[in-house]
């Protein structure tokens, strides 16, 4: 077995030191009916080759987005990212380093948090950030949970037109707590009613309201005038950002007044991967930063004066505070945040700027060529990447019947709510759609609903 | 060639290392490394792309006016200076990395190409589902896999990580218990536990009764016994627990809880030490969750991604979260929703979970295959047994008899040596080595606890057993200076924690001109 150092005379000069005859007899605490005295029922070892045979035609049995004309987004967008990322994340120094716990040797992931936290608090337009969570939606939870803790109230309302999966995250995490958490009915398109629905809930009861920019429908929102409600009711602002390439072209949700951000930081850096792993990020106010959750670097020195980092505040974690901890979150996105945080660094603000003004080039692009086929509706009055289209018949069945034809042509929105809104798709143009991809999905479109 | 004629090639007359100090503040390949805010500026960047014209854009009057201050490099900088970051790190890739409960195996270089086969890992995870049956069927194997290996029916695959299955396990116990009718008010768990546990626990709306360890390093089943009533929800065990030890109770203390409704979770961190020679299903587990990252080698990544599957019993089966995967006539499906009289109590994230860790992990466990991790777990035991033969004459071995796949020691023989634990581990690190878990499980005082793994040469566990041994007997002997001031040849030297908290600097911000 290619993976075990240990040759036979190995393990026998072994037992012999450690004073046994066999191996299972190292396994004499485990009740001898639950020893299994046969292989497990699987298939043997099996060589590099025979391994890679396997996975390459599992591969074969799935359309790759890089593909074919590919417009799905809702939650995880294709972006290109540089070869440098991927080679530089596999570095083994990286890649099989543990959590930084010994920062004399762990420098190296340290000062990469740091940076990561610092690009994090400025794309998000707020003071700090943590070191990364598992993904935007877990974060959304942690977001709510927190909010609750600063605010000591238990009310909070979300928008429905949060990505219906981050509440029903949501839903989930906080169902067995005390937490009081609220989804409004989702108003489709109409971003103005689900602003305005939201500041009539707000009252002296409410800890925090959560609203995604741009929203589930691709609609970019103005929050101030919210944020200002909540904060004349002692509520915090929460901001889900799931495509956070906007920010290079959005105003911030700082700016607007925000008190946490979280975003799906999958976007920069990171694949598609089916679905993970991804990154969240989670950035506050200086004031709230005891009750951060999750992991988090901080500047300090060494004995001799040097600069260096370290992992801090650990007294809010589980593994000191236990049941009292501010989160049971033991792991960070280390690996994705590297990728996150190498691809920004080469992007720059130069080149995140031109990045997001090109994905924007493209949908505006996009928009153009979907309201010329008769019968399609563009739903929206404003958007960054993403666009919500109203089609004359059930888009799940266009979005079968497109890729067929070897087009994948968006997200119905009726697979987000669970059969609502039938008729909707969401399409989202990023800086890999060419012209080409466009006209070709135009003529598909137009060759379906005619 | 290199002319050696008329040049010096010995070392006579070469000054001492510590008296030089050099202009760049570098000492030879350990470099300085500045910040990238430091290094580069918002107008530098490492990307081409065009620069496109928008006459009008739909923004909405929500343009992002300012500067960000985001700092660019270009390529060969970037390059350059994560190179020189990633030397700054200790690797399993360069040496033993012995933490106890943190499982540091050999990451294989395959699963990192399986996981970027481009028809795998550039997937969305809402194409079609009809455009997605090769990463379903991953998922499926993958879940066949760890039912097999658990002897348990079901599996849910979307928990992030450790600590996220372990909510997953406690959630669909809670609902199974609500759908009876009552929630009941506490979980129990051994003192010895990750606190994960407890945090856990009380996500779930319950309050932890901690539960001492007899001993013998293991739980006290009669003081278990003592507290379970029908008031418990759960109790949660680490099996092989905290301290290395196989819980030889597990299966009367599953029975005990059964008889008061209650369920058994089973905190799967440790199951390397048994994965193919015992089946946590055959012992009475109600749900486990298995870290990816540590039984199936799926790299730590400086701190994640991890992923933690959840395997269930029966009983816990229609309690499970979505997505769930399943059979019909046109192949795999998910079921993505739940629907009113659905008793899943939830979902865990927005997609389907870890994918890329799905992948590396299923090419680790199909290169063993079932004769090759028994050998794994065999292996892994063998080898923390002999770090324990090896050393538990000089330092305090915790318990008596075999251990399971890690050793724990305490700091018995550090005493009156003025040196601690801590100090003890930052000796290790001149010495080559990460240190092993240090102050924890919290039973033992100033506890050690080394995992070798079965991915250790002999040749490199004797190197290993030698340098603890020199550095026991140098505390032993008064050379208290090694340790308090250790480590001397690292990176860094000891770092200020404390002042790291007291007044947190959690970001680089631009010096006032």
């Amino acid at each position: 077995m290619r993976y075990l150092p240990l040759s036979e005379n190995d393990r026998r000069d072994m037992l012999s030191t450690i004073g046994v005859e066999a191996v299972n007899d190292l396994f004499c605490d485990v009740p001898k009916e639950a020893l299994l005295k046969a292989p497990v029922d699987l298939p043997e070892h099996a060589g590099e080759m025979d391994v890679e045979r396997y996975f390459n035609a599992l591969g074969n049995l799935n359309t790759a987005a890089g593909h074919v004309p590919f417009f799905v987004g809702a939650g995880a967008y294709k972006h290109h990212v540089p070869a440098t990322v991927d080679h530089l994340i596999q570095r083994g120094e990286f890649l099989t380093a543990y959590t930084p716990y010994q920062p004399e040797i762990s420098q190296g992931t340290l000062q990469v948090l740091f940076e990561f936290q610092t690009q994090v608090a400025q794309l998000t337009g707020m003071d700090v950030a943590n070191a990364s969570l598992y993904d935007g939606s877990t974060g959304t939870g942690e977001a709510i949970l927190m909010a609750n803790r600063v605010t000591r109230k238990k009310k909070a309302i979300m928008s429905g037109n949060l990505h219906p999966h981050y509440r029903d995250v949501v839903d989930t995490l906080t169902r067995f707590t005390d937490d009081d958490v609220r989804s409004l009915p989702s108003t489709g398109a109409d971003s103005a009613a689900d602003l305005a629905a939201l500041e009539a809930s707000i009252d002296g009861e409410t800890s925090c309201v959560v609203v995604q920019n741009p929203n589930v429908f691709g609609e970019l929102l103005d929050l101030r005038p919210l944020a200002e409600k909540a904060h004349e009711n002692g509520a915090l602002l929460v901001v889900v950002v799931t495509e956070v390439v906007s920010l290079g072209a959005v105003m911030s949700p700082g700016e607007m007044g925000a008190d946490i951000v979280v975003c799906e930081g999958q976007s920069i850096g990171n694949g598609l991967n089916f679905g993970g792993p991804y990154l969240g990020l989670f950035a506050t106010r200086q004031k709230f930063v005891r009750q951060l959750p999750g992991r988090i670097c901080g500047e300090t020195a060494d004995a001799d004066g040097k600069r260096g980092y370290v992992l801090t505040l650990s007294t809010r974690e589980q593994h000191i505070r236990r049941e009292k901890a501010t989160s049971n979150i033991c792991t960070n996105s280390g690996l994705c945040a590297l990728a996150f945080s190498i691809h920004l660094t080469l992007l720059g603000e130069a080149g995140l700027r031109k990045l997001a003004r090109l994905n924007h080039e493209r949908t505006l692009k996009l928009r153009g060529a979907l309201e010329g086929i008769p019968g399609v509706k563009v739903l929206n009055k404003s958007f960054f990447n993403e666009l919500a289209i109203e089609l004359p018949k059930a888009s799940e069945d266009v979005v079968n019947a497109l890729a067929q034809k070897n087009i994948l042509a968006g997200v119905p929105a009726s697979r987000l709510y669970n059969n609502a809104y039938t008729n909707i798709l969401l399409v989202a143009a990023t800086e890999v759609v060419t012209d080409g991809d466009i006209q070709a999905f135009v003529t598909a479109l137009e060759g379906e609903l005619s | 060639m290199m002319n050696r004629q008329g040049r010096p090639t010995g070392i006579e007359g070469v000054a001492d290392s510590a008296s030089v100090t050099t202009f760049t503040g570098n000492a030879g390949l350990d470099m300085d490394e500045a910040l990238i805010y430091e290094i580069g500026d918002t107008q530098r960047s490492g990307v081409d792309l065009p620069d496109v014209d928008i006459s009008a854009d739909a923004l909405g009057g929500l343009a992002r006016a300012g500067e960000i201050g985001l700092a660019g490099l270009s390529e060969p900088e970037t390059m350059r200076h994560y190179t020189r970051l990633s030397r700054k790190n200790y690797a399993i890739d360069m040496g033993v990395y012995p933490l106890g409960s943190c499982t540091m195996k050999h990451n294989p270089r395959l699963n990192e190409k399986v996981a970027r086969i481009a028809g795998l890992s550039d997937v969305h995870p809402l194409q079609p589902i009809s455009t997605v049956q090769g990463s379903l069927k991953v998922m499926d194997d993958l879940a066949h896999w760890l039912k097999t290996l658990t002897n348990m029916p079901a599996v849910a695959l979307t928990p992030k990580a450790g600590a996220h299955g372990e909510l997953c396990g406690l959630m669909a116990m809670r609902a199974a218990l609500e759908a009876k009718g009552n929630a009941r008010e506490k979980v129990l768990v051994p003192e010895s536990a990750h606190g994960t546990n407890p945090a856990t626990a009380a996500l779930c709306g319950y309050k932890v009764q901690a539960i001492p360890a007899n001993d013998k390093g293991r739980v006290d089943l009669d003081a278990f016994k003592a507290a379970l009533d029908d008031t418990v929800a759960a109790v949660m065990i680490t099996n092989p627990n905290t301290c290395g030890l196989f819980e030889s109770e597990l299966k009367g203390l599953a029975d005990a809880v059964h008889d008061v409704g209650g369920y058994l979770y089973c905190d799967g961190a440790n199951f390397n030490a048994i994965v193919g020679k015992v089946r946590p299903g055959d012992l009475g587990v109600d749900a486990m969750h298995i870290n990816l990252h540590k039984t199936f080698s799926t790299p730590h990544g400086g701190g994640g991604p991890g992923a933690g599957p959840v395997v269930f019993s029966k009983a816990l089966m229609p309690f499970m979260p979505v997505p769930d995967l399943y059979s019909d006539d046109n192949g795999l499906n998910l079921k993505e929703h739940v629907n009113e009289g659905d008793t899943n109590f939830g979902r865990m994230t927005a997609f389907h979970g870890q994918m890329g860790m799905y992948l590396r992990a299923l090419s680790y466990m199909m290169s063993h295959g079932s004769d090759g991790l028994a050998r794994v777990a065999e292996d892994s035991v063998l080898s923390a047994n002999y770090v324990l033969a090896s050393l538990k004459d000089v330092m305090s071995a915790s318990f008596d008899g075999p251990c399971m796949h890690e050793a724990l020691f305490d700091d018995r023989f550090l005493k009156d040596t003025g040196v601690t634990t801590l100090d003890f581990a930052k000796g290790m690190i001149d010495e080559g080595y990460h240190p092993m878990t240090m102050y924890f499980p919290l039973v033992v005082n100033g506890a050690m606890l080394i995992e070798p793994t079965e991915s250790e040469s002999k040749a490199a566990l004797d190197q290993f057993i030698g340098t603890m041994r020199f550095l026991t007997a140098k505390a032993k002997e008064g050379d208290v200076e090694r340790f308090q001031g250790a480590p001397y040849h690292a990176p860094m030297r000891r770092l200020d924690e404390t002042a790291a908290a007291r007044k947190p600097i959690l970001r680089w911000t631009p010096a006032a001109d």
